[in-house]
């Protein structure tokens, strides 16, 4: 029979307790009460948000659709007003009696507002949900903040809202910041960083009164009488269980609601998790031990036995730039001892405490990569005596073994984060190998690690290579997809060998297992086979992601962006009211300045396309290949011609590069700049071409990436002529396109083969340089032209094939 | 059932799709390099891509927004994802492309 369950409170508690009920298979009725108007989110990505580092949709957890397909009743944005134990109900704030089988509460917990005079003023706020959040972020360029609080969250707002250009002072009560995580010399590092980031940090700082003006936060005043002028004023000093609701319903209840090991409280029928509950004496304010929560809520609800246990848990503050761990004991005290290393000029400290041989306490500000690597022996209780001479350099300087790069991963404990989007831990992917998740892909789909920012990819590579040993195929030798055994450097290779110019030639002469490949391999040939036979093989526009098929980028909802190119970031007023026109006509809802010096038109309909394109032909706009695996944007600065310490005309170099490289299909997009002198104000330096012009001629610098990982580009060659820059670029590119994997940056490709390797072909071998222009060149007869002009032909293919909806309404 | 003719087979190009109105919502017709023809929600079950922009390889078409493969058969979803689309009968005849009305969303006259 189906029981019913009522669940008040849909944080991230909540929202892990539900994965596992129906993970469990057994049927629930459940009704999903949360005062917030939302279901779950990643709560501790908050701070990513106010940063601008991500935005709410990518830290949502559960959507709409998620509840939808569990069958679960959302109440949102509605509180349950009272609970009656013997009749088993609650009572929602509307008046609805509901009844239950089974109550949880995870109600969470309520930031401790401090009671100063004037904290009801307009504009004091607390750091807890999204609302909060959205009061910081809308703050402003240049406006005044003030946090109370420098622990975690008060940090994380200070930092996030200094990154939007918020003059921000935090105001903290303690000697030095993080006490509760910190001893006073990462405190002093961490101060020092955050200063630099602009932020005033005042220590050892009491809060006196908040003084306002017409009801709205004016200033706070220190009781040393300085006051402090704000517009918004955010306390941040600890947080609070919610227990009202389970006191007036009759629980036991201490600081929280009291829960046993099966997070039972004192009714049976009543279970409670998160932040609202004790446990054995303790409440709880960081997300590990909140899910482990979860987990024992859900096989006690499941009739199963478990128990939670209470371990010890680590600390990272999510401030970009300012790196700290801390975990254990750390006051020191009688019977310890301190192993310390500080590099002063990288601002790195390290501070292991121990007792006994074994590590109790951890501190590291600056370099926390052996972090984990710590922990671990510290919950292990390892004996540290025999490596306690190199212990504080880490894992990799134990002994022999210890050079491989694995035996780190290998060391993490099971409850280590690897994935910290999706909150995957090193037990979980090592279980899901276990039960047959043998590679990266079906790993990403059964537990979702490295499924989001894709930033712990290596590790969890590095987790299959530790758990399967030699079962485990290196990823350097995986082969494209299922369909074939060979690697891509094999197919490249045999493409050009076996002179195999078509699609059905690689799959009949190279065995393809499936009859027209998959989304997967399908471009990558496509690629090759336009790379190295340009004038025999034709594109294959189905084989290629949608963006490049369709000439523009699919957003979430389905419609297209459409950036028109603006050669060398140069546009006119005539270019300009086209786009504007063109805007207003298909009434684009989003005009963008992109990062590459041109205008983006966000949310056009697919079918509109090609009479938008029609009309910015008109102007003289042609595509800006903003979607594809080619040819960005060349960026530049204004250089000699307008600038007083412009050294060349860079401005028409890049105008030149973009007007031969345009419309050229690459391995992986392409991004050139060229900047006017060393001040370099386009960015030269991280691009996968960048040319900084000097009073001798031109720096070439290539294989810089500022993306998912950020590098600054390595020195092709140093020439004194405009012509041999261009010549330099063009034979760098085609050798790119002639040896590089599919989706690998220049970057990536150049890391494997050598720059020397590089070098050698495009700088020192003339002929070899010349033959590589001429290469490009005649690919580019094909392909150097506009494919918005062909496009707009072929309005008929962008409509629906018939519309029956028509026919419907006769 | 009652088919209604929506278009010629040339009228999708080879291994892609097009988008069919219906007052049910969309629905994607597929040809394959096969040139066989299937009809199925245009809707992905995980976030709602648009499946007849997909890559169609085989008889399966992979989502353009995450990489989901559905076989055009049965509407499963490959691999280690999970959910279902709604597929449609076609017929097939003489190069034209019919569709059964009542499956496809409209109400049959009669």
């Amino acid at each position: 029979m189906t029981k019913k369950l009522i669940i008040i409170g849909a944080g991230m508690a909540a929202g892990r307790m539900l994965e596992h009920l129906y993970d469990g298979g057994q049927d629930w009725d459940v009704t999903l009460f949360n005062a917030e108007p939302r279901g779950t989110y990643n709560r501790i990505m908050l701070s990513p948000v106010l940063s601008g580092d991500k935005t709410y949709a990518e830290i949502e957890t559960h959507d709409a659709a998620w509840y939808e397909d569990h069958g679960v009743t959302c109440r949102f944005g509605e509180r349950v007003v009272a609970v009656d134990r013997a009749a088993r109900t609650v009572t929602a704030e509307n008046g609805n009696v509901l009844e239950y089988d089974k109550l949880v509460f995870a109600t969470g917990s309520t930031p401790f507002i401090i009671p100063l005079p004037g904290h009801d003023l307009d504009g004091v706020i607390a750091y807890r949900d999204l609302e909060d959040t959205e009061r910081m972020m809308a703050l402003g360029e240049g406006r005044k903040a003030v946090v109370i609080g420098g622990g975690l969250l008060g940090l994380e707002a200070a930092a996030g809202m200094a990154a939007r250009g918020v003059d921000v002072t935090v105001v903290h009560l303690m000697g030095h910041l993080m006490e509760r995580q910190l001893d006073e010399a990462a405190g002093y590092l961490l101060r020092k960083a955050l200063v630099d980031k602009g932020i005033t940090v005042k220590c050892s700082a009491n809060s006196k009164e908040i003084l306002g003006e017409n009801g709205h936060v004016k200033a706070l005043m220190l009781d040393d009488g300085t006051e402090l002028p704000c517009d918004l004023l955010v306390m941040a000093v600890g947080i609070r269980p919610s227990t009202q609701l389970g006191k007036d319903a009759g629980l036991a209840v201490g600081r929280g609601i009291h829960v046993d090991d099966q997070m039972l409280t004192s009714d049976e029928n009543i279970l409670a998790i998160g932040e609202c509950v004790e446990h054995d004496g303790a409440v709880f304010g960081l997300v590990a031990p909140l899910f482990d929560q979860a987990k024992v809520a859900a096989a006690t609800l499941d009739g199963e036995a478990a128990e939670f246990v209470q371990k010890d848990v680590s600390t990272k503050l999510k401030v970009t730039g300012c790196d700290l761990f801390s975990a254990g004991d750390f006051e020191g005290g009688e019977g310890t001892e301190d192993i310390i290393f500080r590099d002063p000029a990288r601002g790195v400290y390290k501070r292991l405490v121990i007792r006994e041989d074994r590590i109790i306490g951890v501190v590291m500000y600056g370099d926390i990569a052996d972090g984990s690597w710590f922990f671990g022996l510290m919950k292990d209780g390892a004996d540290i005596s025999e490596m306690r001479d190199t212990l504080i350099f880490g894992p990799a300087y134990q002994g022999g073994a210890s050079a491989d790069p694995l035996s780190a991963v290998a060391a993490l404990p099971d409850d280590a984060e690897i994935c910290g989007c999706n909150g995957v831990c090193k037990g979980t992917i090592v279980q899901a190998i276990d039960s047959g998740a043998t590679d990266l892909p079906i790993l990403k789909a059964t537990t979702k690690a490295s499924a989001s920012c894709g930033t712990c990819t290596g590790l969890v590579e590095q987790l299959l290579e530790v758990t399967l040993g030699d079962g485990y195929a290196a990823p350097a030798a995986q082969p494209v997809c299922g369909c074939t055994d060979l690697t891509h450097e094999d197919l490249r290779r045999l493409i050009k060998s076996k002179e195999l110019k078509s699609q059905p030639a690689v799959w009949q002469e190279l065995g393809w297992s499936t009859p027209n490949g998959c989304h997967v391999c399908r471009p990558a040939v496509n690629f090759y086979l336009l790379a190295d036979w340009p004038v025999e093989y034709r594109d294959d526009p189905q084989s290629r992601f949608v963006n490049e098929r369709k000439h523009a980028n699919i957003q979430k909802d389905g419609t297209f962006s459409v950036v028109p190119r603006m050669w060398g970031g140069i546009t006119s007023a005539r270019e300009l009211r086209a786009i504007a026109d063109a805007a207003e006509k298909y009434a684009v809802p989003t005009v963008k300045v992109t990062g590459g010096q041109r205008i983006d038109l966000l949310g056009v309909k697919g079918e509109d396309l090609p009479y938008i394109w029609a009309d910015l032909n008109k102007a003289g706009l042609v595509s800006g290949h903003a979607y594809s695996k080619g040819l960005r944007t060349v960026k530049t600065c204004v250089g000699s011609d307008h600038c007083r310490f412009g050294t060349q005309d860079s401005t028409g170099l890049g105008i030149k590069l973009e007007r031969a490289l345009w419309g050229s299909w690459t391995p992986h997009k392409v991004k050139l700049a060229v900047s006017g002198c060393p001040r370099n104000c386009a960015e030269a330096t991280c691009k996968d071409v960048g040319i900084v012009c000097v009073d001798s001629g031109y720096q070439i610098g290539v294989g810089g990436a500022a993306g998912m990982d950020l590098k600054e580009t390595e020195r092709l060659a140093d020439v004194p002529t405009e012509e041999e820059a261009m010549e330099l670029s063009v034979a760098f590119i085609q050798l790119y396109r002639e040896h590089a994997k599919y989706l690998d940056r220049p970057y990536k490709w150049v890391a494997k083969v050598g720059l020397g390797w590089v070098k050698e072909r495009v700088v020192d071998d003339l002929d070899n340089r010349r033959a590589l222009v001429e290469r490009f060149e005649l690919s580019q007869s094909i392909y150097r032209k506009d494919p918005w002009a062909d496009e707009a032909k072929q309005a008929r293919r962008y409509a629906p094939i018939a519309d029956l909806t028509l026919e419907a309404a006769e | 059932m009652s088919w209604i003719d929506i278009g010629h087979i040339d009228d999708i190009p080879l291994r892609g799709a097009r988008v069919l109105k219906t007052p049910a919502g969309c629905i994607a017709v597929f040809r394959t390099g096969e040139n066989e023809v299937f009809a199925a929600a245009d809707r992905c079950p995980h976030k709602g891509g648009p499946l007849s922009e997909g890559i169609v390889h085989g008889q399966s078409v992979t989502c353009p927004l995450h990489n989901w493969v559905f076989d055009l058969n049965t509407g499963a979803a490959q691999g280690a994802d999970e959910g279902r689309i709604a597929t449609y009968p076609l017929r097939l005849e003489a190069g034209r492309i019919l569709i059964d009305g009542v499956s496809a969303g409209q109400r049959s006259a009669a």
